[in-house]
């Protein structure tokens, strides 16, 4: 551990990613057997060992799973024994990852595993997202995910930010990324509506996948990785959890936390949204002021793979691999949770000037 | 590889919940036909109320009557009804601002056809034939071209209010144990109790769930194990559980399988529950027909040492 170092200016940076090939149903593997490859794959770009971890935190969810504390045998692939200090989200992994991060700006580690999963193939998963709403006035109607998503894009068409032709090409965009590890890749056909106005491909896949990154401080992210990513600036924000007292065509719980975490000090190069709905990738790029400069989604995003609980890490461990290729300088990541954007977070990267 | 094993699994709960003052006010005056909002301290309606200010946090209980037909703000066609959904015909989601308030309460629109929909058009509300105090007293929204609705300057205040709603969910699955333990499954229903042996610590875990707990590595290689053991620990249990079919009191212990590194549990049977102790050999007793283990038995052996098992504990 560096004393030395006044904690809150520790730099903190992404040194690893890794993530699982994203498929529609991955019955023959329990959690852990989907898990492990891919906490084996950070850390072996790392050279590290479960020992030399300094903080582990997870984010998941029991009502993809069907059971209680189904976190916990997910930890099996860890390794936690000896013990290790650890910790766990009932969340998308990206806040597993602000979990992990404020850990290490602490000074109370040097390095983090963050890792995150989600099973959809075994439950509904529109219904199973209901139970996340407000459970007095509105999970008792049964509203899924995608009818909620369908009335904010046509609050967005209604209000002229953009129409169906622009949806779908938002979709065929994001289908088109040569991502080895896309769930839908190449022309997918815009299909029928789902809940109008929003069709199949407006829609993300139903997917079951896992995604892990590795976290280090100051000099140990330059030993562990050549680029390392540097987490300029990160900070997530929510808004009010009914949805008629949010304004719909806009999103200022991410325009805040974008400009909380510098976002809009310099331009990015790249941006890593997590918009599981064409509507909210429009919504996003106007709140994040993101102009037709920027990679927007080259990995394809939430439409070309969407494994809950994982889909909003990914985009921050897909913005810091660019960074650590060389393809990107400063990168914009960003997750989501909740109905229509209710919760969102904003990580700006950053590599060494070459 | 055997097939991979998959069953339906259903999680169920009613869940019961209170109401706050405000929360029990909306939920009553739906019952009665009457729609209640709270007045923020900016003066503004929400509708469905809530009890705290979502801008300051204030705790607000101003209650004001609004009217019960509104304007869409927006909507979304929905062809395809799900279980629980407000209506069985194709239907409308809609937001909804009432006559009187200043943000949108999310329903169903009975409209014939998406053509038949558009934001800005009139609604009011068709209200459910029983009524019990749930959001669901309001059966939907109804295309609506009349006045605004009349209002009674009705104060909140009713007898006999509603305190809580039971909020049934259903959730239904396919449950899949993975590789691992559909092969610990396919082998007890023949008899046989499988571990996995880890390539790294070597330790034999059971029942197997494809990884090792201590090295964070795959386990693939499966060995045999048991079918006699030793009670590492015990309890006795005197609660009967329901729609189980087993005499309290009974013993439940831990189980250390001959060649296993981890102990697994089993309820003990064929001797009283005072006499099961720490080192007691047992066995495993398969009932007719049965595709797992029913209980463990004595099997009349010397007691283990305890130095034979203590790692086990």
């Amino acid at each position: 551990m560096t004393r030395e170092e006044a904690p809150g200016e520790r730099e903190i940076a992404v040194v690893a990613f890794a993530q699982t090939d994203h498929r529609r149903t991955s019955e023959e593997l329990s959690e852990v057997e989907m898990l492990m490859p891919v906490l084996h794959d950070v850390l072996g770009q790392t050279g590290l060992k479960t020992a030399d971890i300094g903080f582990t935190c997870s984010g998941s969810s029991d009502y993809l799973a069907g059971r209680a504390f189904s976190f916990t045998l997910a930890l099996d692939g860890v390794g936690a024994w000896p013990p290790i200090s650890e910790s766990h989200v009932e969340m998308d992994g990206a806040w597993a990852l602000y979990e992990a991060w404020v850990k290490l700006r602490t000074g109370d580690a040097d390095t983090a595993l963050v890792y995150s999963y989600g099973k959809s193939s075994p439950g509904s998963v529109r219904d199973v997202l209901t139970r996340q709403l407000d459970p007095y006035y509105v999970a008792p109607l049964w509203p899924d995910s995608v009818a909620l998503a369908a009335l904010q894009a046509q609050a967005l068409i209604d209000a002229g930010h953009t129409d169906e032709p622009a949806l779908a090409a938002v979709g065929a965009r994001s289908r088109s990324t040569d991502n080895p590890h896309a769930q839908l890749r190449g022309p997918v056909p815009q299909g029928d509506y789902v809940v109008r106005p929003l069709r199949t491909g407006d829609c993300p896949p139903i997917s079951d996948g896992a995604a892990a990154v590795v976290l280090a401080a100051g000099e140990r992210a330059r030993e562990l990785c050549a680029r390392p990513a540097w987490i300029r600036g990160i900070d997530h924000r929510v808004e009010a959890h009914g949805i008629g007292v949010r304004e719909l065509t806009d999103s200022p719980s991410a325009r805040l936390a974008a400009e909380r975490a510098g976002a809009f000090e310099r331009p990015v190069d790249t941006a890593e949204l997590h918009a599981p709905f064409s509507s909210q990738e429009v919504l996003l790029r106007k709140a994040l002021r993101l102009d037709d400069g920027v990679a927007v989604n080259p990995s394809g995003g939430a439409l070309a793979a969407n494994p809950i609980m994982a889909a909003g890490l990914i985009r921050i461990g897909e913005a810091a691999a660019r960074i650590h290729r060389g393809e990107s300088d400063r990168a914009l990541a960003h997750a989501t949770s909740g109905p229509c954007l209710q919760q969102n977070l904003v990580a700006v990267l950053e590599g060494d000037p070459r | 590889m055997p097939d991979i094993l998959k069953a339906p699994l259903t999680v169920e709960f009613p869940f019961t919940r209170s109401l706050g003052p405000v929360q029990s006010a909306f939920l009553t005056g739906l019952r009665e036909r009457v729609v209640l909002g709270v007045r923020t301290g900016d003066g503004r309606v929400l509708v469905p109320p809530v009890e705290y200010d979502p801008v300051t946090a204030e705790e607000i209980r101003d209650l004001v009557e609004v009217a019960p037909t509104g304007t869409v703000t927006t909507w979304a066609w929905n062809h395809e009804p799900r279980r629980g959904q407000p209506l069985d015909a194709p239907f409308a989601w809609v937001l909804v601002r009432l006559d009187g308030a200043d943000t949108a309460l999310l329903h169903a629109l009975d409209a014939p056809g998406p053509d038949a929909v558009h934001t800005g058009m009139r609604v009011r509300v068709r209200w459910a034939g029983e009524r019990s105090g749930a959001i669901t007293d309001i059966a939907c929204f109804e295309p609506y071209d009349g006045e605004p609705g009349r209002l009674d300057g009705h104060t909140g205040e009713f007898e006999d209010p509603v305190t809580g709603i039971v909020a049934p969910a259903r959730l239904d699955y396919t449950y899949s144990p993975g590789r691992a333990q559909t092969g610990y499954i396919h082998a007890l229903a023949e008899r046989r109790l499988v571990g996995e042996r880890c390539p790294s610590c070597r330790k034999v875990y059971v029942p197997p769930r494809g990884a090792c707990p201590t090295c964070g590595v795959a386990t693939a290689e499966q060995v045999e194990v048991g079918p006699r053991g030793t009670v590492t620990t015990f309890c006795i249990v005197n609660i009967k559980a329901k729609q189980l079919d087993i005499e309290v009191p009974y013993v439940y212990a831990h189980i250390a399988l001959d060649g296993a590194d981890l102990a697994l549990h089993g309820r003990i049977a064929g001797i009283p529950y005072d006499r099961v102790r720490m080192g007691l050999r047992v066995e495993a007793v398969w009932t007719e027909g049965a595709r797992y283990p029913d209980h463990y038995r004595p099997t009349g052996e010397p007691d283990a040492d305890y130095d034979m098992y203590k790692e086990l504990l």
